[in-house]
């Protein structure tokens, strides 16, 4: 954080080109400009081909984008995707604060360790096992609704609902958001915390008013963090929302399988790249306007 | 412990001779072997290049297959579309895109000389549509299933199974699900609104009336999935009944002992048919062709018919006799014994059952856009 007020100081004397940090520049740079840059200016050049006889064509038309936008479907889409996204967001902020603040707050450092081995293993697994496992629990027929019977309750349905996506969001994100959560607050100076006790503010007053807000940039960077793979899931929304109804990720599915019109793929992944760096850019003036103003 | 370590990094002559002499004189066999393996580019519905299927024919031929596996006619086109041509030397497809590949000059004329006409269960499957032009063999048909009404025997009955009605089950509320493609179960919708044998030949009046029926149904859907998700939500009971499939599905959770079945309702049923075809430009031609009539011997049929992903009936006579005297469980669960309720080829002649096919009237794109629309509603 210290580097970027560094970076922005105006009385800094502009530097001459360093071949030795241009060196070590050059690889991530040249790194973007191949898998990303590129990429998504194909992919937007791709949004104004046409595809005849199953093969894609070079031509610059608007076809693609009258299309979609013109059919319901896109736009019901694109508005559940962002609400879905912008759920898991709220649920897996909310539910990993409080272990973020026991993590950094309240266990020793072996703990933490262990914690930390322990929120990076699932990413050892593959994803899209992770969401089979959980047909096993969240079935009718599974574990929870088993341990729910025995006390008379149930059964449930939680597999191809929005609760089921939720899940799948949350097997996703929640580990990572935990660990940035964590680490936000773990920077955090105690001697605040401990001088606002002094003051005589209450526990609960000092995570609103002092905690909160000096975590605040690592709070929001784990909350878009999650937005953005949230948005973009395809596996969590299919397998265990039932594709009901369709995120714009299955859309981009269902637009390729049918005539393999990649080009109206396109469109949606456009509009998606869009929304996110919209999102992104507005999260990130949020996260550091405060300080910057200070 | 020592002396082992010392004879794996310091060897002597005589052990650096023999392993050199040893790798000097099986060279010749090992690089013959490569070289006479014969790669085959197989494109097709996922099951079709696995060792249950082609193993005995890779060891009896000594080639090998690399299968490249689709889902749906549209993605088939565009992978072919999108490569050179020679690129698959065998090609698997289903009996309704058998004509576009044919129209766009992706197939070798067959012989039909070399494949067994005289033997099959029935003369439609002789000059199947749209493989043949201008009394030219394009395609040989291997196998096909039907789509009808699958079902969870715990919650509809056989009786209610006999009509698509029973999707509208007031019990099934939420627990009917989609095979997430719109040709089957649109096409089942159309058979529901009585437009029998011209399920995909339908004026915009009739295909209005489609829709309207198709949404009707959604309240009572529990989602749309793909062949693994149709697979385990059948399985595990998240869905009782499903629309767009058939025993293709159901086949093989029964083979494991679910209690799901697929029936041919009054409406009527849909066939899946998949045919072969050599891939135009590919040198291997004469090993494709001798592929193809070993899956059209009895052996293949039967393996054809025993496959893992997913069954399908057999097309020859002797394909059939095969497999009653070689599987006579598979063949009485699959309905392929003669007098069988469910038997598939007394089904066809009973005229319950319509051959797959594209929208006539309409395009597939309009039958697509629906579709995402059914989903989003």
């Amino acid at each position: 954080m210290a580097q970027v007020g560094h970076i922005d100081d105006g009385s800094l004397s502009p530097r001459r080109l360093d071949p030795y940090a241009l060196t070590w520049r050059l690889p991530i740079i040249a790194w973007q400009v191949l898998f990303f840059v590129g990429p998504l200016l194909f992919m937007v050049a791709m949004s104004f081909f046409l595809v005849k006889n199953y093969v894609m064509q070079e031509t610059f038309v608007f076809d693609n984008w009258a299309k979609m936008f013109s059919r319901n479907y896109f736009r019901d889409s694109y508005v559940y995707t962002l609400f879905l996204a912008t759920l898991s967001t709220f649920v897996v902020s909310v539910l990993a604060f409080p272990a973020s603040f026991a993590l950094a707050f309240k266990v020793s450092d072996s703990t933490w360790r262990w914690a930390l081995f322990l929120l990076i293993i699932p990413f050892f697994t593959s994803y899209l096992v992770r969401i089979f496992s959980w047909y096993v629990i969240l079935a009718e027929s599974g574990v929870i609704n088993a341990m729910l019977s025995i006390i008379g309750l149930g059964p449930y349905t939680m597999l191809n609902t929005m609760f089921g996506t939720i899940v799948g969001y949350m097997t996703l994100t929640l580990p990572l958001v935990v660990v940035l959560q964590t680490f936000s607050l773990a920077n955090i100076d105690r001697n605040l915390v401990q001088a606002a006790h002094n003051l005589g503010c209450s526990p609960w007053r000092t995570v609103y008013t002092v905690i909160v807000p000096l975590a605040k940039t690592g709070l929001i960077v784990a909350a878009l963090f999650c937005f953005i793979l949230s948005f973009g899931d395809f596996v969590s929304p299919y397998y265990l929302g039932g594709s009901k109804p369709p995120t714009l990720p299955i859309l981009i599915i269902d637009t390729t399988k049918s005539g393999q019109q990649w080009p109206r793929a396109a469109v949606v992944a456009v509009v998606m790249m869009a929304t996110l760096i919209t999102i992104a850019f507005a999260a990130i003036t949020l996260a550091y306007r405060k300080r910057t103003s200070r | 412990m020592t002396s082992g370590k010392k004879s794996i990094l310091k060897p002597t002559r005589r052990e650096v001779l023999k392993i050199t002499g040893a790798a000097a004189l099986s060279a010749p066999f090992v690089s013959r072997a490569w070289a006479q393996t014969t790669e085959i580019n197989m494109l097709a519905w996922y099951g079709h290049g696995e060792p249950d299927v082609v193993g005995e024919f890779e060891a009896a031929n000594n080639v090998k297959f690399k299968p490249k596996y689709y889902a749906g006619g549209d993605n088939m086109l565009a992978l072919i579309a999108q490569s050179p041509p020679g690129t698959y030397d065998l090609i698997l497809s289903d009996g309704e895109f058998v004509q576009q590949l044919n129209a766009a000059g992706y197939i070798e004329e067959m012989n039909a000389a070399d494949y067994p006409f005289d033997d099959m269960l029935h003369p439609d499957f002789q000059k199947f549509p749209g493989h043949w032009k201008d009394d030219k063999l394009y395609s040989m048909i291997l196998r096909g299933g039907h789509l009808g009404v699958s079902y969870n025997k715990n919650s509809v009955t056989a009786e209610e199974a006999t009509s698509y009605e029973c999707f509208w089950k007031p019990e099934l509320k939420g627990k009917v699900g989609h095979f997430d493609w719109h040709l089957p179960s649109l096409g089942m919708m159309s058979l529901y609104n009585g437009n029998g044998a011209k399920l995909f030949d339908i004026d915009e009046a009739a295909w209005g009336k489609v829709k309207e029926t198709t949404l009707s149904l959604r309240p009572q859907v529990g989602g749309f999935f793909d062949y693994g998700g149709t697979f385990n939500s059948l399985k595990n009971g998240e869905m009782q009944a499903m629309c767009g499939i058939g025993d293709w599905i159901t086949g093989v959770l029964e083979r494991d002992g679910a209690p799901v079945a697929s029936v041919i309702p009054k409406e009527g049923g849909i066939q899946f048919t998949e045919s072969y075809s050599i891939g135009k430009g590919s040198d291997k031609a004469d090993m494709v062709k001798k592929f193809i009539q070993y899956m059209m011997s009895p052996d293949g049929q039967v393996k054809s018919a025993q496959m893992k992903a997913y069954p399908g009936f057999c097309v020859t006579k002797a394909g059939r006799a095969k497999l009653q005297e070689v599987d006579k469980k598979e063949a009485e669960r699959s309905g392929q014994v003669e007098g069988h309720p469910n038997d598939p080829i007394a089904l066809i002649n009973e005229g319950r059952i319509h051959y797959r096919d594209i929208p006539k009237q309409q395009s597939l794109e309009d039958w697509n856009d629906f579709w995402s629309e059914y989903k989003n509603a």
